[in-house]
């Protein structure tokens, strides 16, 4: 070992690191099972906000309507994926949300959901209706926030038909489908099929927890949110993709090693490079989230999670899926993809 | 490493000149990026809806009312044909009787039935002669556009599907047309008109619009029509429901105390004999009205009309409203008229408008309408671009800590090119930066330290396993860039999945998202290359520093 220089000044995690990693992949999959169950619960209860068995037994039609209803107030979802028509009002004042919202929930339109907005002053109410019905129902909105706040103003109105936003939505968990497929055939066609399992084991972990996230907190579940999740997706593959890289290296590198032994080595072999991109990740979307507005919070709120998640999901997920790799696979010359020095 | 084939330098060095060169017109006004010589690129980066505020509407063609309107002409000309009646010719065939002529209830299938099975086979024949050659992509086709199929004495005539899709085609194309004009009447700035799908019209308005008064232009299918007032029964018949065969009852909404006129169904002349409409004040009362010219047959039609109906009443009906039910006074014959009403001059001005730019070929459906106000697109933008700036900072800084003022540095000049090339790259390709393009963008910049990162851990393993600086440095660079390829891979795939399934701003986030994954791979592995080199042939270490 050569003398070492004074930089860096920091140093998140030490030159080697021996950390065993394996040795505690039982209890988190303990853990991650029991959150992937929370989130299910939540789905069902709308962020543990009612009793499924109440909605399934108030909810009219066959068991299959019945269980759609249960699942129906999954997601705070926004007009993109839910239809019907926002109303946006700027106060002279600050808004008292709450009481703005006993008082709309008295008027004669479907489902009104109030939501603050960037500043204290500005709300944005959402509501199911038809587009014959807008200038009806908007006035009517737009009267009773003025009778309260007289001053307001209204930005112009938006509406999403249900037709859009079914498609919408169709479109949404098509895309997820197609990342998630995608993924398993690049890393079964890179790596391994067992590896591109895990992965996608992975993915679906970092999914669902996410959904879930945002099903407990509320976060309005919109176009961006997809996007978010997406890009969820890509950044754990990515985070992935770097650990099973080593793993691959290292099986050809000690080929008598145990595997557990070897997903501990590759694992904390590249321990420093997944806690640095993290860290710059994680900081330019904490940045984001104070500075750049509410408009784009909910995604990056959701991001951050989804960060979290995939960075522990490739340790802790993706990588002891590949104890179930035998190793002969991997010896197989004509397997081998690259033969750098 | 050591041994850097100048081929890299060279790209390095031209590729980055490039991206300066097209990315600079982002940091002008539009004025100056105007001023700019010829040979130097113009185009900046375009913002979205979201930025710059603006209003965005989604249309439906209402093709099944097209489809209707050719079925019900052909369910009417049947009458003639049956009757022995050939076109272009005095000629009569033998009439063939019928009965149960109709449209059925879905409007899509015009049905007849023959008295004599034995007159099946003919009347089919004659229906058949009503086809009309379809026009498709290459110009007009041979084939026609009805089907007509006999089950037992009942005749029925469908539209065939090529006719369907070359229907809506042209319909679509029309609407889009008679959209365009509408809007360009009104002096909207930069209306982007586009279609979406096989029978949807994006319609997209930038700046300070008013989405319901571009709502209420697009909306309505302004189809003008002059009819006839039917006055051979009275009003209290009519609404009691015994209107006359040939005449139908039309909502008058102007006027309170004649909320319906009972008018002949035909229609003595249509908006598409217009040529010209202009809002203009009665010299008489004052009142706004629509004064109207018509072309030369129309005008001849008019003539007549006017001359052989004074005294009686007219109605000009738009969209199955009557505006007004005025009485002939004198006949008019030289073509010109103008429309009473209870206008504004508001509402005269939009009438004159619709008028002038012509009649949608079937009615437009809303499905979307989303409005950003302009202030709040430009909070979005401000706030964008201090997040982005914070999120820069720390990054820099982290990577200065982190890795030093050498290799730290290096990274951040990396950082620094691809933002440029990011920025050069969406300006050329006219790619929209939205909302979520900005977070797409600020996101990169933390991810696209990743290549760096990798690259320097593995140097620090090779350096630490006993290899000397250039052994390390040559390694680490070999071993990592497999693995940022591979991993960059994946990102990209979720970035395309995005865009190809997204709309609208999440497509603005897809585009940026993978511009800055390409970009990032090329200034992590190029540039850092480069400079690392670069470095190690001028100072020629000994000691790793990182």
């Amino acid at each position: 070992m050569k003398t070492s220089s004074k930089w860096p000044l920091i140093r998140l995690v030490p030159k080697q690191t021996h950390f065993e990693f394996v040795h505690f992949a039982r209890l988190a999959a303990s853990i991650s099972i029991l959150l992937v169950i929370l989130s299910f619960v939540s789905f069902a209860t709308g962020g543990f906000r009612k009793n499924p068995v109440e909605t399934f037994n108030a909810a009219q039609g066959n068991f299959g309507q019945k269980t759609s209803a249960v699942f129906a107030d999954a997601f705070n979802l926004g007009i993109d994926f839910k239809g019907g028509i926002l109303v946006e009002a700027v106060a002279p004042k600050a808004i008292d949300i709450a009481d703005l919202r006993s008082e709309l929930h008295h008027l004669p339109i479907r489902d009104p959901q109030v939501q603050g907005f960037d500043k204290p002053n500005q709300v944005m109410v959402r509501y199911l209706a038809d587009h014959e019905d807008m200038e009806r129902t908007t006035k009517i909105v737009r009267d009773a926030i003025s009778q309260k706040y007289p001053g307001t103003t209204f930005p112009p109105a938006s509406f999403v038909g249900s037709k859009v936003s079914g498609e919408l939505y169709q479109n949404g968990i098509m895309a997820l489908v197609a990342a998630i497929s995608f993924m398993l055939v690049f890393i079964w066609f890179r790596f391994e099929l067992q590896m591109g399992v895990g992965s996608v084991a992975a993915l679906l972990h970092d999914v669902i927890l996410t959904l879930g996230f945002m099903s407990v907190t509320r976060l309005e579940f919109s176009l961006t949110s997809i996007a978010a999740i997406l890009t969820i997706i890509g950044y754990s593959m990515n985070d992935t993709v770097v650990v099973y890289d080593r793993l691959r290296e290292n099986m050809r590198k000690f080929k008598k090693m145990p595997m557990a032994q070897l997903i501990d080595l590759s694992t904390n072999e590249t321990l420093s490079r997944t806690i640095i991109t993290g860290m710059t990740t994680l900081l330019a979307l904490v940045g984001l989230t104070v500075i750049g507005g509410t408009t784009i919070q909910s995604f990056t709120i959701a991001m951050i999670f989804g960060v979290i998640i995939g960075t522990y999901s490739s340790i802790y997920v993706a990588a002891p899926f590949s104890l179930l790799i035998p190793r002969n696979k991997i010896d197989k010359p004509e397997k081998i993809v690259d033969d750098r020095p | 490493m050591i041994n850097l084939p100048p081929w890299r330098i060279w790209t390095v060095v031209i590729v980055t000149i490039l991206g300066i060169i097209w990315a600079f017109p982002n940091t002008l006004s539009e004025d100056a990026r105007n001023k700019l010589p010829k040979f130097l690129p113009h185009s900046a980066i375009n913002l979205g809806l979201d930025l710059q505020g603006g209003s965005h509407l989604l249309f439906e063609v209402d093709k099944n009312a097209i489809y209707k309107q050719r079925i019900d002409a052909v369910s009417d000309d049947m009458v003639g044909v049956l009757r022995g009646n050939v076109e272009g010719s005095k000629t009569k065939l033998p009439a063939l009787a019928f009965s149960g002529r109709g449209v059925s209830p879905d409007g899509l299938t015009a049905k007849v039935t023959m008295t004599n099975p034995s007159d099946v086979t003919e009347a089919v024949r004659r229906i058949t002669t009503l086809g009309q050659p379809i026009t498709d992509a290459n110009g007009v086709s041979a084939l026609k556009d009805l089907i007509v199929t006999s089950n037992g004495t009942t005749i029925s005539v469908n539209l065939s599907p090529e006719a369907m899709v070359s229907m809506e085609r042209r319909a679509v194309a029309q609407s889009i047309e008679v959209v365009r004009r509408r809007i360009d009447e009104t002096g909207t700035k930069e209306p982007s008109i586009t279609r979406q799908g096989n029978d949807r019209i994006v319609v997209q308005a930038p700046g300070e619009s008013d989405p319901e008064k571009l709502k209420s232009l697009i909306g309505q299918t302004a189809k003008l029509t002059f009819q006839m007032v039917d006055e051979s029964v009275s009003m209290q018949e009519a609404m009691a429901g015994r209107i006359p065969p040939g005449s139908v009852l039309l909502p008058q909404p102007s006027r309170p105390e004649e909320p319906y006129v009972l008018v002949k169904s035909r229609a003595t002349l249509g908006g598409e004999n217009l040529t010209d409409a202009r809002p203009n004040q009665d010299q008489n009362s004052g009142n706004w009205v629509v004064s109207f010219r018509l072309d030369s047959a129309g005008s001849k039609i008019f003539g007549r009309v006017t001359t052989d109906n004074v005294g009686k009443r007219f109605a000009i009906v738009l969209d199955n409203k009557v505006i007004s039910a005025p009485n002939i006074q004198e006949p008019i014959p030289g073509g010109s008229g103008q429309i009473t009403g209870n206008f504004t001059l508001e509402s005269a001005s939009e009438l004159s408008t619709l008028l002038r730019a012509g009649a949608l070929p079937a009615p437009l459906k809303i499905l979307e309408q989303r409005s950003v106000g302009a202030e709040l697109g430009q909070d979005a933008v401000n706030a964008g671009a201090k997040a982005g700036i914070i999120a820069l900072a720390f990054v820099v800084v982290f990577m200065l800590l982190a890795y030093g003022f050498t290799f730290g540095g290096f990274s951040i000049i990396a950082l620094g090119v691809n933002v440029i090339l990011i920025f050069a790259g969406m300006g050329t390709f006219g790619a929209t930066l939205t909302l979520p393009g900005i977070a797409g963008l600020v996101l990169t910049l933390g991810m696209a330290v990743d290549a760096n990162v990798l690259i320097y851990e593995r140097m620090r393993e090779e350096y630490a396993a006993g290899r000397s600086v250039a052994m390390a440095l040559d390694a680490g660079f070999s071993r990592a860039v497999m693995t940022i390829i591979d991993a960059h891979v994946t990102s990209l795939l979720a970035a395309i999945i995005l865009f190809y399934f997204g709309s609208g701003p999440v497509r603005g986030f897809a585009w940026t998202l993978s511009l800055g994954i390409l970009t990032s791979v090329f200034t992590a592995v190029l540039v850092t290359q480069v400079l690392i080199a670069l470095w190690y042939r001028r100072t020629k270490p000994t000691v790793l520093p990182i």
